[in-house]
């Protein structure tokens, strides 16, 4: 009991002094994945002001620094998830904790970083498996259009937000953003507006009015409108442009993508749906990022040459819709194989961004190499979202958001032992971590509402 | 975990109840023919009109041909509790015959199989799976699952929704998984009855169906049926709407069973009797309270566990397995002492509000308190997994200092799974005289990058990961990108 109390009172005391300040510190006999460079077996990383210091096999720790000892502990960079809704919504079921979808007032101006709640619990349960930033990324409401959700025996669930008010979704996403899961931060969003989101085959469809001849042809006018508007804003004003398919909001996030600044996030599946975005991309002189892919191996050598990067599910090989009948396990392989940038996703959802690093692992099993499937969750993400001036690897100078493992990061028996973010170890005190403890304790002679 | 030992007899018990009709199962009942027929009513009832005497929709499974065979070298995990390295397993006639280190006999004439540097383990079962009711492509004409037109339709059975093309056994098979629980969706109070299948390819679902396997009943706790009918502005739209439609259907359980005891009664004795008309639903049910049907319990909370446990003392019934347990947790000592099994994903939570409080340690806990743990996956893509779920599982135990090895973590997606679904004495474990359901994987199962690489069924090879010719394909994938291949 007095046990209890104490620890309890110590838990407290680590939750109010959360926005600590920076540390310096160094990790000992740790096996270091740099992910930038060649594994170092047996090493020293020097974390310094929140960055990274040093980092090698013969690393000095300066005298008065802490050193923990991994005791051969392997450290990355913090995983960072690739396409999730982490911090925009809350409980799948509940309607009104989701604000991942884009709703029904608009469609690419719509900003999934004023969805963001720095106070999710899942973000304590992400960085329990060693997320430590993710890519917030609206989807269609009702449409879904990411990967993989969990539906209950076969009792599906549409509650992304919008979906009450009726009839079909617009054509875009909305805006995506980019978050760090710091704990006691008022604002975790690094960067907004850094995609535009869009779905191509089945989910587009119903976007266009219902069938796929519609999508290609509503996003072409819609981009040509956005370059309209951009050229002429004093006419849009005055009223004396043709009338354009979206308003003024839609048109004006679309503006930095037909400048090519910020990628068009395609969600697209079937090998010809992939075709056809690449041929989207190279008329319209856009950037773009794939996300779902499933028949990416069948069009590897054309998203290669594109130079497109590809986010997808490695364990996705199930012919679940009539876009994704050639699903299959070694997809990222493939694509590797074939010259294709891979970033893998665990799941979109909030709840289940453990699997990122096991989908990681499952894609080395089916044949990608090591260090492609360590990348696809560290550096590569980071790298699409242009972040990876800052994170996404273990180089001198970038923020020190690394993870601290008991083994192989990528095996299911290993788990984050540590987790740093900008320099600062992350409390392990997720609301999972809190019921297990409450429960695991034993019988006190008390109800558990006590313990 | 030899606590089950407490209620292995119960379910054994309930296992010898199966037959295709499942409402009164094989038990020998005197019959009335040696009566003296002084009295007409003793003529048998017209053909479909008596629940006892249904020809239901019997197994045709027959094992794909097999040689005896010898496994030799491999770490085996027998989910008996050992680990043996440099283990031997033999398997003749479609049953395994020895289990044991390197110096078993292996009998003359068994082919060896070299099997240095693998793993061998018991068949996975999946206890949760809709695949077949809920296939590939999900779309609306192919799904299945869910009679979702009333509370209570006990009188569906899943086995004539499986479409024995869905793609997804191709995948689980190549996972291991050579035993499946098919059932029903739980937007019911009462889904109707499960179907145990053995994962073979089959042109029919009867060519699939586990010959011996008691059925199950799928019931459903919480947010499901009360927003199914609840947005349709029917009972139950509330978790007390739920419990009542459960005691309302006991009570017309119970008084069917009365009639049809009353009449088998009278009967035998020679009187004058006139039959109950057959009831679907409640031939169902009432084989519940006898005994013969198990139930399937889709069950999130604890607090709802300890209100189902007190539903099925009032009508005298035993609650199997809840299913989705993921707050077992927190009621474990009532699940170990009552002896249900608590199947479980190892972590989901959040993706409804009664999952919320869903824990990565949940069935290390549950295993803790010495209760019966399940890992199930209600899903095509987990299922294909289950060996890194259990993992993922025994991990979160591990984390907290329970020191859960691989030979007890493997009994959760093996042995166990087999006890709550009644076939324990058929499979599930490495023993002498059980089924030659075996898993030859590249590694430790525990390891994700482990693969299963030979999968056995009444010991006939029935995938191989390195051989195209044990690699079958569904109809439905002829002539689609990838032609069913998926590895």
């Amino acid at each position: 009991m007095i046990r209890s109390i104490l620890l309890a009172g110590a838990a407290l005391t680590a939750v109010i002094a959360a926005p600590a300040a920076a540390q310096t510190f160094a990790i000992v006999n740790a096996r270091i994945e740099p992910v930038s460079s060649a594994a170092i077996p047996s090493g020293t990383i020097l974390v310094q002001n929140g960055k990274i210091a040093a980092v090698g096999a013969n690393v000095a720790v300066p005298a008065g620094v802490t050193a923990i000892d991994a005791k051969g502990g392997v450290v990355t960079p913090g995983l960072v998830a690739p396409s999730s809704n982490i911090s925009a919504s809350e409980i799948g079921g509940v309607r009104e904790t989701r604000d991942d979808g884009t709703g029904s007032s608009l469609s690419a101006g719509f900003d999934i970083a004023y969805s963001v709640n720095p106070s999710s619990p899942m973000i304590g349960l992400a960085r329990d498996g060693g997320v430590t930033s993710s890519a917030v990324t609206p989807v269609l409401s009702g449409v879904g259009g990411g990967s993989h959700e969990h539906a209950d025996d076969g009792v599906v669930e549409e509650m992304t937000a919008g979906k009450d008010g009726g009839g079909d979704p617009p054509l875009f996403g909305g805006q995506a953003a980019f978050v760090r899961l710091k704990a006691g931060e008022a604002d975790i969003v690094s960067k907004s507006k850094t995609a535009v989101t869009l779905s191509l085959g089945e989910a587009g469809a119903r976007a266009a009015g219902g069938s796929r001849g519609a999508s290609i042809v509503l996003v072409k006018s819609a981009l040509q409108d956005a370059r309209a508007f951009a050229r002429n804003r004093a006419a849009f004003e005055q009223g004396a442009t043709r009338d354009y398919g979206l308003s003024r909001l839609d048109l004006e996030a679309l503006v930095p993508v037909v400048q090519g600044k910020t990628p068009l996030l395609i969600r697209a599946h079937r090998a010809s749906d992939i075709r056809l975005a690449l041929k989207l991309a190279a008329e319209e002189k856009i950037r773009i990022v794939l996300e779902g892919a499933e028949e990416g191996w069948l069009v590897a050598g054309e998203i290669a040459k594109a130079g497109v990067p590809v986010i997808v599910d490695t364990q996705a090989d199930l012919p679940d819709s009539f876009e994704t009948l050639g699903s299959r396990l070694d997809n990222a392989a493939r694509l590797n194989a074939a010259g294709v940038t891979v970033a893998i996703n665990g799941a979109r959802d909030f709840n289940n961004l453990r699997q990122e690093r096991l989908n990681a692992g499952l894609a080395v099993a089916n044949g990608l190499p090591y260090p492609a499937a360590l990348a696809a969750i560290t550096l590569t993400p980071a790298r699409i979202w242009g972040m990876a001036d800052q994170i996404g690897s273990l180089d001198v100078g970038k923020t020190a958001d690394l993870v601290l493992w008991t083994g192989d990061p990528l095996e299911t028996t290993t788990w984050a032992d540590k987790v740093f973010i900008g320099g600062v170890e992350q409390p392990a005190d997720s609301r999972q971590s809190q019921l297990r403890d409450r429960y695991a304790a034993g019988d006190n002679g008390l109800p558990p509402a006590y313990r | 975990m030899t606590r089950w030992g407490t209620t292995a007899a119960a379910v054994s018990l309930l296992a010898l109840g199966l037959s295709a009709c499942a409402t009164t199962g094989t038990t020998a009942k005197p019959q009335a023919s040696a009566k003296p027929a002084e009295k007409a009513e003793a003529k048998p009832l017209p053909k479909g009109l008596d629940g006892e005497a249904s020809s239901g929709f019997p197994s045709t499974y027959a094992p794909l041909p097999s040689r005896p065979t010898a496994f030799v070298g491999a770490t085996v995990l027998t989910a008996t509790g050992q680990q043996i390295d440099n283990g031997v397993v033999v398997v003749q006639d479609g049953k395994i015959v020895a289990v044991g280190g390197p110096e078993t006999a292996i009998p003359a004439g068994v082919t060896t199989v070299d099997a240095k540097g693998k793993w061998i383990t018991p068949g996975i079962i999946d206890s949760h799976s809709h695949l077949g009711v809920y296939p590939s492509p999900g779309v609306s004409a192919k799904s299945d699952g869910n009679e979702a037109t009333d509370p209570n339709t006990a009188q569906v059975w899943a086995e004539h929704s499986v479409w024995p093309q869905d793609p997804g056994f191709n995948r689980a098979r190549a996972g291991g998984v050579t035993t499946l629980q098919i059932l029903p969706g739980s937007a019911n109070l009462f889904g109707g009855r499960s179907v145990t299948l053995k994962n073979v390819p089959s042109t029919t679902m009867q060519g699939m169906k586990f010959p011996g396997a008691p059925y199950g009943l799928k019931m459903a706790c919480g947010e499901n049926p009360k927003r199914v009918y609840g947005s349709k502005n029917r009972s139950p739209s509330t978790a007390m709407g739920n419990v009542f439609g459960y005691r309302k259907a006991w009570i017309d359980a119970a008084d069917y069973a009365r009639k049809w005891d009353d009449y088998r009664a009278k009967k035998e004795k020679g009187e004058k009797a006139d039959a109950p008309k057959r009831d679907l639903q409640l031939e169902t049910l009432a084989g519940v309270l006898k005994g013969e049907i198990l139930v399937q319990n889709h069950c999130y909370r604890g607090d709802e566990m300890a209100v189902m446990i007190d539903v099925a003392k009032e009508f005298g019934y035993k609650i199997t397995m809840f299913h989705h347990a993921v707050e077992s947790y927190k009621v474990a000592p009532l699940l170990a002492k009552e002896g249900i099994c608590s199947a479980t994903w190892a972590s989901w939570t959040g993706f409804k509000m009664e999952s919320l409080d869903g824990v990565d340690s949940n069935a290390a806990m549950v295993w803790k308190a010495g209760a019966c743990v399940v890992i199930h996956s209600d899903d095509p893509i987990m299922t294909q997994r289950l060996n890194q779920e259990a993992a993922i599982a025994m991990t979160a135990g591990n984390k907290i200092g329970y020191g859960v090895t691989r030979a007890e973590a493997i009994k959760w997606i093996t042995a166990n799974p087999a006890k709550a679904m009644g076939i324990a004495d058929k499979t599930g474990s490495l023993e002498a005289g059980k089924a030659g359901d075996i898993v030859v994987w590249s590694s430790d199962p525990f390891s994700v990058y482990a693969k299963a690489e030979q999968v056995y069924i009444d010991g006939a090879l029935t995938y191989d990961r390195n051989d195209k010719r044990y690699q079958p394909k569904s109809d439905f994938e002829l002539g689609q990108p990838g032609q069913g291949a998926f590895n």
